[in-house]
């Protein structure tokens, strides 16, 4: 009787593995700790860091112009709507009067930035469930995007094409027509993307009812965008504090219901079709006019406090500065979405497989820069 | 609502003792009719324990003490009126002499937004309640605050630093924290 | 019959030696022989599956070293051969390096039976298909034992799920045989491409041998642990799963035993449902040497398919894949042999 108690208690030891930081799934450094039952997962710590530069810091001693190049380098895979996001909150400070045209082109280009995303979390996606082709699917989508945005400022992965003020170049001539042609592509490969993917029957077993979020969770849990409004959660800050010329455009915010792992995979599907719209509304009719307004070479904010929340591609990304008048922020903060949708994990995967915990990871779409900051 | 009413409103769940004493004192006074150099008030008395101010910022700001701090939160997510139940932002913020804490709330049903700050005078070991239990968000948002500014938050299930390591010494988002080595000053 | 190329060489070495030594000499020759030929076939397995990826994946594949990069894959052995062999500290160190030759020789093994023609036989043994089976599963174990051996938490979950996988799925691949050797009466592979004259076996036995194909089909990928079931290496999950901590040559044979093991898989649906080294229709009966011709492109074709299921298909997940065997295949295999012995009892077999 003595000797089954120790038996028993052998074999209750917690089985702890490190996913990462150097693991094929967390795509990126990202480490997880988890603790795990033969395949069941008990609990999942996540260990963040191995990136962290603190950019809240840096920004504290550089200029507001200065501060844009660093916001690249958060989420890199929605560069353009990190820029954007500091310049709103700069021009909102120092009120000023952005052109049309301004605000039309950054529509634009946030949302090819949207589709570019969504196009490289696709592939990733299939890659992370095992259906290892749809990795090139994706970047070859991605890489026409790629080019358009090289031809209009030259990078195609750090964009810093927002400056306080407007753009920082006049789009390239080509610019419409290379957008209307990739429209035009694009159409026809998402239905491609479906048969590929989503309707294969194992992919769908992979992932219903997977990694289920309710929207009482998702909202205490601060999670936003795609990952929030799979779970029924309306939260697209593009509806509710339009920002640029988002005012203008007629779009449906996608919504699930479901909040599992599937869900979330639609709603973004569904996003690259909105945005594509969104675009289409714009290309034909961006205004002429100036693409920048003079500001003083440097750039002091008012006192006081400012907040300007963008939708990027993961979600919802804040900028929180505190000015005392000089020309640095006194404190800003960065609230990222990815750092939110991350402390979900350990909720949804608890109880589920390491290969549930590896597709709800790629839901949730992690950038590791945008977390560790 | 309006910033107006949410301020009446919240304002109304802290009453200032002081305020009321003083109240009474003043009608009494009036009652009297003493001469207007008699009544004395040169700083205008809070009818309520907390502070709002709506200038230089875009949302209605309250101050609150550490003390009424949990206490206000509970109120704001659990009450009918308010139901702010998404908490979207958590910073801390070091203003010199104070650390604190600023909390961006939305009412996902109401779409108001208000901002709560809350700072505490001690540097050396600055506690603050959590509210984890109240936004679970707030677990991970309170580590890091604790991480970078070394504030201590009760009741926190796993208060660990989250980016640095265990040994890292002192809070780098201070202002007062110098690293010779690896900061680039300008 | 089947003894011809070791025939050949005994003429030749007959005139210097005495018999008994002649014989095991024979072996050795005919191993060396098969040895150096699937070291190569292995290899260029590989390079195949390399093409055939780029190609589902809009890529264009090895094509530098030597013609369309059929060099490649050599140039790869050579620089794995060359590497150093790392391993952990605490690994069991005998049982460590034990595993990667478990694998691979059960792989060769299998090589010996097949009827390549009617004369490239090596090994005609009287329990063909039951040997197959047999040494198949065999390998397992040096997954097992690698991934236990290795001292990693990660090849430790990949071996326990190969052997539950494999243990699983070998099931399946025996009795989809089995609904086979109902028609042919024997398990010696020379008989059932005997048998397969008056028709291939797939058309022989219709329905029920269809059914069997597909089942085969699926279950051998997964006894390989290929994509959709490689649930064993899964690098989404488990990084490398059971061979994380080999490296260099050691590494190589695992990788060149999937290969071989995928070719062997092929090689016994060629033998068993599509006649082996018959041509379809008996177009070349003449000219018996092309055998090796159809058998090759017939095992090719399906090795094709199986690169297909890898290149398209997501992964299954641990407690789906042992659903699909024990809920689905096995309770079908049942059925389909019991359906397809009333065919061969009521004699509704197509014969030509």
């Amino acid at each position: 009787m003595k000797q089954t108690t120790t038996i028993d208690k052998g074999l209750t030891e917690p089985y702890q593995i490190n996913m990462g930081p150097q693991h094929p799934a967390t795509h990126g450094v990202l480490n997880l700790l988890l603790t795990i039952d033969g395949e069941i997962i008990k609990k999942v710590e996540p260990d963040l860091g191995y990136i962290h530069r603190s950019i809240e810091k840096m920004c504290e001693r550089d200029s507001y112009q200065q501060i844009v190049h660093l916001t690249d380098r958060m989420d890199y895979l929605s560069s353009n709507i990190n820029n954007e996001a500091v310049c709103l909150t700069v021009e909102n400070a120092l009120q000023l009067e952005i052109p049309e045209r301004v605000k039309v082109i950054r529509t634009i280009i946030g949302e090819l930035t949207r589709i570019s995303s969504h196009c490289l979390w696709w592939g990733v996606m299939g890659m992370d469930v095992g259906a290892l082709s749809t990795f090139f699917y994706g970047f070859r989508d991605r890489e026409m995007l790629n080019d358009i945005f090289e031809e209009t400022c030259g990078a195609r992965l750090t964009m810093n094409y927002n400056v306080p003020g407007g753009l920082m170049l006049d789009i390239h001539p080509n610019f419409v027509k290379r957008v209307k042609k990739f429209i035009a592509h694009f159409k026809t490969k998402i239905p491609e993307y479906d048969r590929l993917l989503t309707q294969n029957v194992i992919f769908q077993k992979r992932t219903k009812g997977v990694g289920v979020l309710s929207k009482e969770d998702a909202i205490s849990f601060g999670v936003s965008g795609p990952v929030a409004r799979a779970s029924g959660y309306s939260c697209d800050v593009r509806k509710y504090h339009p920002y640029s010329a988002l005012d203008k455009v007629k779009f449906n915010e996608c919504l699930k219901t479901e909040g599992d792992t599937f869900a979330r995979y639609q709603v973004r599907i569904m996003e690259l079709w909105e945005s594509m719209s969104i675009v289409e509304q714009l290309i034909d009719n961006i205004p002429e006019g100036e693409h920048r307004v003079k500001t003083n070479a440097v750039i002091k904010l008012p006192k006081g406090e400012y907040y300007q929340k963008v939708e990027t591609a993961r979600g919802e990304l804040g900028v929180y500065v505190i000015s005392t008048g000089t020309k640095n922020p006194y404190r800003l903060k960065f609230r990222s979405p990815g750092f939110s949708n991350l402390s979900v994990l350990n909720h949804i995967a608890v109880g589920g497989k390491i290969g549930d915990l590896v597709a709800t990871m790629a839901t949730l779409d992690l950038v590791i820069p945008d977390i560790d900051r | 609502m309006t910033n107006e009413i949410l301020q009446e409103l919240i304002g109304s769940w802290f009453p200032n003792p002081e305020f009321d004493k003083i109240s009474e004192v003043v009608a009494q006074s009036e009652k009297d009719e003493i001469s207007e150099e008699s009544v004395e008030s040169p700083t205008p008395i809070n009818p309520c324990l907390l502070e709002f101010s709506e200038e230089a910022s875009q949302f209605l700001n309250i101050t609150v003490q550490p003390e009424q701090f949990y206490t206000l939160m509970s109120q704001l997510k659990t009450n009918e009126q308010t139901q702010f139940n998404y908490l979207f932002c958590l910073t801390g913020v070091d203003w010199g002499e104070e650390l604190g804490v600023v909390y961006h709330l939305e009412s996902t049903i109401h779409r108001h937004i208000v901002v709560v700050k809350v700072k505490t005078k001690d540097r050396e070991h600055p506690s603050l309640d959590s509210v984890y239990d109240i936004w679970a968000t707030a677990e991970f948002h309170e580590r890091e605050v604790f991480d970078f500014f070394g504030i201590k938050f009760n009741n926190h299930p796993n208060l660990k630093r989250l980016f640095l390591t265990e040994d890292w010494d002192g809070f780098p988002l201070r202002k007062d924290y110098v690293d010779e080595i690896n900061m680039v000053i300008k | 019959m089947t003894i011809s190329i070791i025939n050949i060489n005994y003429n030749l070495i007959s005139s210097i030696m005495l018999e008994e030594s002649m014989s095991i000499l024979n072996m050795i020759l005919v191993a060396l022989g098969y040895l150096g030929f699937f070291a190569v076939a292995g290899l260029f397995l590989v390079l195949m599956e390399r093409r055939v990826a780029a190609w589902f994946q809009l890529r264009v594949g090895p094509n530098r070293v030597g013609f369309q990069g059929i060099l490649q894959t050599m140039a790869d052995a050579l620089k794995l051969i060359s590497k150093e062999l790392t391993g952990t500290v605490k690994a069991d160190k005998f049982l460590y390096n034990l595993a990667p030759y478990f694998v691979i020789v059960t792989a060769l093994m299998g090589l010996a039976v097949f009827p390549f023609t009617k004369d490239i036989q090596a090994f005609d043994i009287n329990i063909g298909i039951f040997f197959l089976i047999a040494i198949s599963s065999i390998g397992v174990i040096g997954i097992l034992l690698g991934g236990w051996a290795s001292n990693n938490k990660f090849a430790l979950i990949g071996a326990m799920r190969s052997g539950v996988q494999t243990i699983s799925y070998e099931l399946s691949i025996g009795l989809s045989l089995l609904t086979m050797i109902l028609l042919t009466g024997s398990l010696q592979l020379s008989e059932i491409v005997e048998v397969q004259k008056s028709g291939w076996l797939i058309v022989q036995g219709h329905v029920p041998a269809i059914i069997a194909f597909m089942i085969y089909m699926i279950a051998g990928t997964a006894e390989t642990n290929r994509a959709p079931f490689d649930m064993v290496e899964a690098e989404s999950e488990l990084g490398a799963g059971f061979h994380t901590e080999y490296s260099g040559m050691k590494f190589a044979y695992f990788f060149l035993a999937e290969f071989i093991n995928m070719f062997i898989i092929a090689a016994i649906a060629t033998t068993v449902f599509f006649g082996a080294w018959l041509s379809p229709f008996g177009i070349t009966e003449s000219l018996p040497w092309l055998g090796v011709f159809w058998f090759l492109g017939k095992t090719l074709l399906l090795v094709f398919l199986m690169m297909w299921f890898r290149w398209t298909f997501p992964r299954l997940r641990v407690d789906q894949l042992l659903t699909l065997e024990w809920k689905y295949l096995l309770p079908i295999n049942l059925v389909n042999i019991v359906i397809m012995a009333l065919i061969v009892w009521l004699n509704l077999t197509i014969q030509f």
